[in-house]
């Protein structure tokens, strides 16, 4: 280790300071941009929508969080581009479009319980924790989880809880749910999780590849339990011509 | 003449070219290994450019360059593979990430130098023995013939892993071959220690490095899930997981409303995808009962069940949803004897025995053959979910023939119902929808070659979020089965998209789209404007047919831009990525083979070469672009019109492949013993028997296959076999009576035409998928007639004087 005079660390970090702030505006500005880009997406998909914006709040939380925490160092110049990004373990961390829409579809109030199954990255639990009252969130793979429990505690997202385990079964001992975000992938939806959602609440699921998400799945439980799905394709695109041009 | 070692690298390099496209599907996804190596194999191009500059050089020390060549084929087999599949390439992210367009290049590049090194061998040979050229050539044949045949022998005994090693040993035992047969046996003394070298290489370099991505790469991060078996066959890698911590529970498009989950289970991927799985049964039907929750239960509550017949049973779980609802007869068919072996033998007691369940029968058998020659009259014909989700929705089966799905063999499947039984598909909900859509338009025009006047009255489709089931009736669907569908849907929160009768307002209810898209469809293909639907709807839905049996290519060019323009903004699913990639594939071909053929011949002139040969350029490189298009196209449209009538994709690939190659090795043999002064007409005479012969076989041999269809297996073959013997033995001429005529006139030249030759076969394979896509099969066989009667045109006269 090389000794130095303590005045030359002073120095350095002087010298450091404005590009590290300059990096953390870059951010900002970034962050910001993409908000633009994704009210962009939201109104030209207004069409499956039905509606010309997301919740203010759930853009707030987008303009807020920052995304280029929950993902490995290569990675974070990319991290404000509208696109879904490797984060490892043949994970990835979700397109902020598709974070975005799943977190307005599930029409988040302060003072909500959500569930979360698959953490992956964080990411997605981070922005729930902006926007509801407790998060509960369940990872399938040891290592992300732990990755992820560390990364959400360190930014200070106390509201929400950690484990790492499997996602089956939801989370009993905290239910029921006023929603609930499935993110990992399942061949089904469990039927655990659809007796752990609260009447009135609302399940949301991505349908696709890792990279490529098909269709939002929203699933509304009715105050008499009975299942409704929304099948919501996330793109301004009408399979036939001439149709709702 | 060093025959035997010519022989020895044709069919390595062959076997070679079948187990990376092997290796790739598992590694990677078949899509994209099918652009990798069709470019790898420009490195046949690529030889001939080399060889056309670098000739007189390397054939002053012909004997060790040829040996050196072979060796360097044997050693850059393995090593390439283990490289390139360290080449962290992710399919997916094409469409952001502009460094995985490098990736791939970089994999194809490195797959190409094999390729390149057995093909400078070969080529060498055919410059050094002109000769006697056609007997090289025959050798060529002979040998790539016994390899198509001997690497799926392979793949049954070996892992794909251990048969490169044992590819990368015959490379180097061709080149030990060469050296005895060149009397150089000196340099066999550095190539044993090569071989051993292969052999004693640790075994953390040569483990197979799938994508994260995968299927089975994903699950086995899961805690304490490993793999418990595998099995390895041509037909795919099997890969058995256990999960005992974190139990697998798949069961796919089971209904919101269930309250079951799925027994424990055991998953089978083939290729590290394509999760399906093996329950276990202990004789209680009751341990099924989310089985009852599917989409695919629909058929069982319309009208008792007693004879089902199941396609494609895998690991068993339709036959368990056949025995829960109390099928008394069940057909079980699997074309993979070693994914039966694992139900029936290897985990019988965790299956229950389920195979030897009195009334089961498991018949390894291709689905559609089967059913040609089953007694018929199931009450039950059930096809569900035969490829993986994943797969589907990226398009990755758009280059894939599928048999299964085309209107001759939906015609064929209501043959053999029952009075009143039911053919009963399911298949993934695509959205914007498209499977689900194609399947009805199909079975609208099944219905109608079948002569029924309103198809309509035939049809049930209902849809979940997840999977779709469309019911085919062998009689007019009545009131009953109307008010059991409701019901059924209803118990399940499942949606009604077509039975006669039904209004729009009933299709949409519990799985809300923003229109009602799949009944609109329905009713348009079922109505007058049908036409005017499947030229304005954004996906192809053309009902696929034998001829044109791609039932999942969904691309319209007319959509391209609108997609591509989305891909950032949600779209990209939209892309059907093997289309995509069969186009990139094609043009990156034709740029390529541009400059292999233009490049060197350039570089030859401004060398001081003379600027005039013996015969005109343009000529040459008509003749053997023409060449390599041709016989392509005719062995790729025989395989698939050979494939039903051999019952097996196996049988018909290796059957027709081996039988063309060595027949056609065998007629270019022959051509040793004529007379350099009667080969064009002899070219005259090869061309009117192709063109004969393939214009028969153009019109009558789907009648003729019709009726020896029930002949066994041996006979089949052996017809087959007779059959393209003909064809084959007059193919084998023009390429070698092209090279005789060089070699007379123009020797330089023949490196040249060999790398167009090479050039040519890479464009080729790629461009008749495409035709066969939108002109079908017959048209690629009608297309290569009239290249080889081009060819007796553009035949390299000598100049006069």
């Amino acid at each position: 280790m090389l000794h130095r005079h303590p005045l030359y660390w002073i120095c350095v970090t002087l010298l450091l300071l404005p590009v590290s702030a300059l990096r953390a505006d870059e951010y900002a500005q970034a962050r910001r941009h993409l908000v633009e880009v994704i009210e962009q997406d939201v109104r030209d998909t207004s069409l499956y929508l039905d509606q010309k914006a997301l919740d203010p709040r759930v853009m707030t939380a987008i303009g807020r969080v920052p995304r280029h925490e929950f993902m490995p160092a290569a990675q974070r110049q990319h991290a404000y581009a509208n696109r879904p990004l490797p984060i490892g373990y043949g994970q990835t961390i979700s397109q902020p479009y598709i974070v975005a829409l799943m977190s307005d579809l599930i029409k988040p109030q302060a003072g909500d319980r959500v569930l979360e199954i698959g953490t992956g990255s964080g990411y997605q639990a981070a922005i729930l924790a902006e926007l509801t009252g407790q998060v509960y969130s369940i990872e399938i793979i040891e290592a992300l989880g732990k990755q992820a429990a560390g990364r959400l505690s360190r930014l200070g997202y106390d509201n929400v809880t950690l484990r790492i385990g499997d996602g089956y079964y939801g989370w009993k001992e905290h239910a029921p749910f006023d929603a609930i975000v499935v993110t990992a992938a399942a061949s089904h939806v469990p039927p655990p999780l659809v007796a752990q959602l609260k009447p009135g609440g609302l399940m949301v699921i991505p349908v696709g590849s890792r990279f490529l998400t098909q269709q939002l799945v929203l699933i509304e439980k009715g105050a008499d339990g009975q299942l409704i799905t929304r099948q919501i394709l996330p793109v301004k695109f009408v399979p036939l011509t001439g149709e709702h041009d | 003449m060093p025959s035997l070692s010519i022989a020895l690298v044709s069919a390595t390099a062959l076997a070679y070219e079948v187990l990376l496209m092997r290796l790739f599907s598992i590694i990677q996804w078949h899509h994209f290994a099918y652009m990798m190596i069709s470019l790898a194999l420009l490195g046949y191009g690529v030889s001939g450019a080399f060889l056309m500059l670098l000739q007189r050089r390397l054939l002053r020390h012909f004997a060790a360059s040829y040996i050196i060549n072979l060796a360097l084929f044997g050693v850059c087999s393995v090593g390439c593979f283990l490289i390139a599949q360290h080449i962290p390439f992710n399919a997916e992210e094409v469409l952001w990430d502009a460094r995985q367009t490098v990736w791939l290049l970089c994999t194809y590049l490195l797959l190409a130098v094999p390729f390149f090194f057995a093909a400078n061998a070969i080529g060498l040979a055919l410059i050094h023995y002109r000769a006697r050229l056609s007997r090289i050539y025959a050798a060529d044949l002979l040998g790539a013939g016994l390899g198509s045949i001997g690497i799926l022998a392979l793949l049954f005994v070996v892992l794909p892993l251990q048969a490169l090693t044992v590819l990368g040993l015959l490379g180097i035992c061709a080149a030990l071959l060469a050296s005895w047969e060149l009397q150089q046996t000196r340099t066999a003394a550095w190539l044993v220690p090569l071989a051993a070298a292969l052999l004693l290489m640790p075994a953390s370099w040569s483990t197979l490095e799938m994508s994260p991505y995968k299927g089975l790469s994903q699950i086995l991060l899961v805690k304490d899930t490993h793999i418990i078996a595998e099995r390895s066959s041509p037909l795919g890698l099997l890969s058995v997981v256990e999960s005992p911590t974190i139990p697998l529970r798949h069961a796919p498009g089971l209904s919101l409303n269930a309250s079951t989950e799925p027994p424990p289970q055991l998953g089978v991927f083939t290729d590290g995808d394509g999760l399906s799985v093996i329950s276990r049964y202990n004789g209680d039907r009751h341990t099924l009962s989310h089985l009852d929750q599917l989409t695919s239960a629909l058929p069982y509550h319309l009208r008792p069940i007693n004879r089902a017949l199941i396609l494609g049973a895998g690991g068993g779980a339709d036959v368990l949803q056949a025995l829960y609802h109390r099928a008394e007869n069940i057909d079980a068919v699997e074309l993979n004897p070693q994914f039966a072996r694992l139900v029936t033998t290897d985990y019988a007691d965790f299956a229950g025995h389920l195979y030897q369940t009195p009334g089961v029968t498991l018949h390894i058998a291709e689905a559609r053959s089967f059913a040609a020659g089953s007694p018929g009259d199931y009450d039950l014909i059930q096809v569900s979910l035969l490829d993986s989700f994943s797969a589907s929705a990226s398009g990755q089966y758009a280059l894939s023939e599928n048999h299964l799905y085309t209107t001759e063999a939906l015609a064929e499947f209501l043959k053999q119902l029952a009075q009143h039984g039911f053919l009963s598909i399911t298949r993934w909900i695509k959205l914007p929808p498209r499977d689900t859509l194609k399947l009805f338009a199909t079975s609208v025009a099944a219905l109608r070659s079948s002569g029924v006047n309103d198809p309509g009255q035939q049809l049930i489709l209902i849809r979940g979020w997840q999977t779709s089931t469309l019911l085919v009736k062998n009689g007019a669907v009545n009131a009953q089965d109307i008010e059991r569908v409701k019901a059924f849907c209803a118990a399940r929160s499942f949606d009604a998209v077509w039975y006669p009768g039904i209004t729009r307002d009933e299709s949409n209810r519990y799985n809300r789209l923003r229109d009602a898209w799949f009944h609109d469809a329905a009713q348009a293909l079922l109505g007058e404007q049908r036409e005017g639907f499947l030229d304005d709807y954004k996906f192809n839905l053309r009902p696929s047919s034998d001829n044109q049996p791609y039932f999942f290519h969904f691309f319209k060019w007319r959509t391209l831009t609108e997609v591509l323009q989305l891909r950032e903004r949600g779209g990209a699913p939209l892309t059907d990525a093997g289309y995509l990639v069969l186009t990139a594939t094609l043009v990156q071909a034709i740029v390529a083979s541009l400059l292999l053929i233009l490049l060197p011949i350039w570089i030859y002139q401004r060398r001081g070469s003379p600027a005039k040969q013996g015969v005109p350029r343009s000529m040459v490189m008509a003749y053997f672009f023409i060449l390599g298009l041709a016989f392509l196209f005719i062995e790729i449209a025989f395989i698939q019109k050979f494939l039903l009538f051999l019952h097996h994709p196996l049988y018909a690939v290796a059957v027709v492949l081996s039988s063309f190659l060595v027949f056609s090795g065998l007629g270019s043999a022959w051509l040793g013993r004529i007379s350099p002064g009667s080969r064009n007409k002899l070219l005259r005479k090869a061309v009117t028997g192709i063109v004969m012969l393939g214009t028969v076989y153009l019109l009558s041999l789907g009648t003729l296959l019709d009726h020896l269809a029930a002949l066994p297996d041996v006979m089949r073959i052996l017809i087959s076999a007779s059959l393209i013997a003909p064809l084959a033995f007059c193919m084998g001429m023009p390429f070698p009576l092209g090279l005789a005529r060089l070699a007379d006139y123009a020797p330089t030249l023949i490196p040249w035409a060999w790398a167009i030759n090479g050039c040519a076969s890479v464009i080729s394979a790629v461009l008749a998928t495409l035709l066969a896509i939108h002109l079908g099969f017959s048209t690629v066989i009608a297309a290569a007639l009239v290249l080889y009667v081009l060819a007796l045109w553009v035949f390299p006269a000598p100049r006069k004087g």
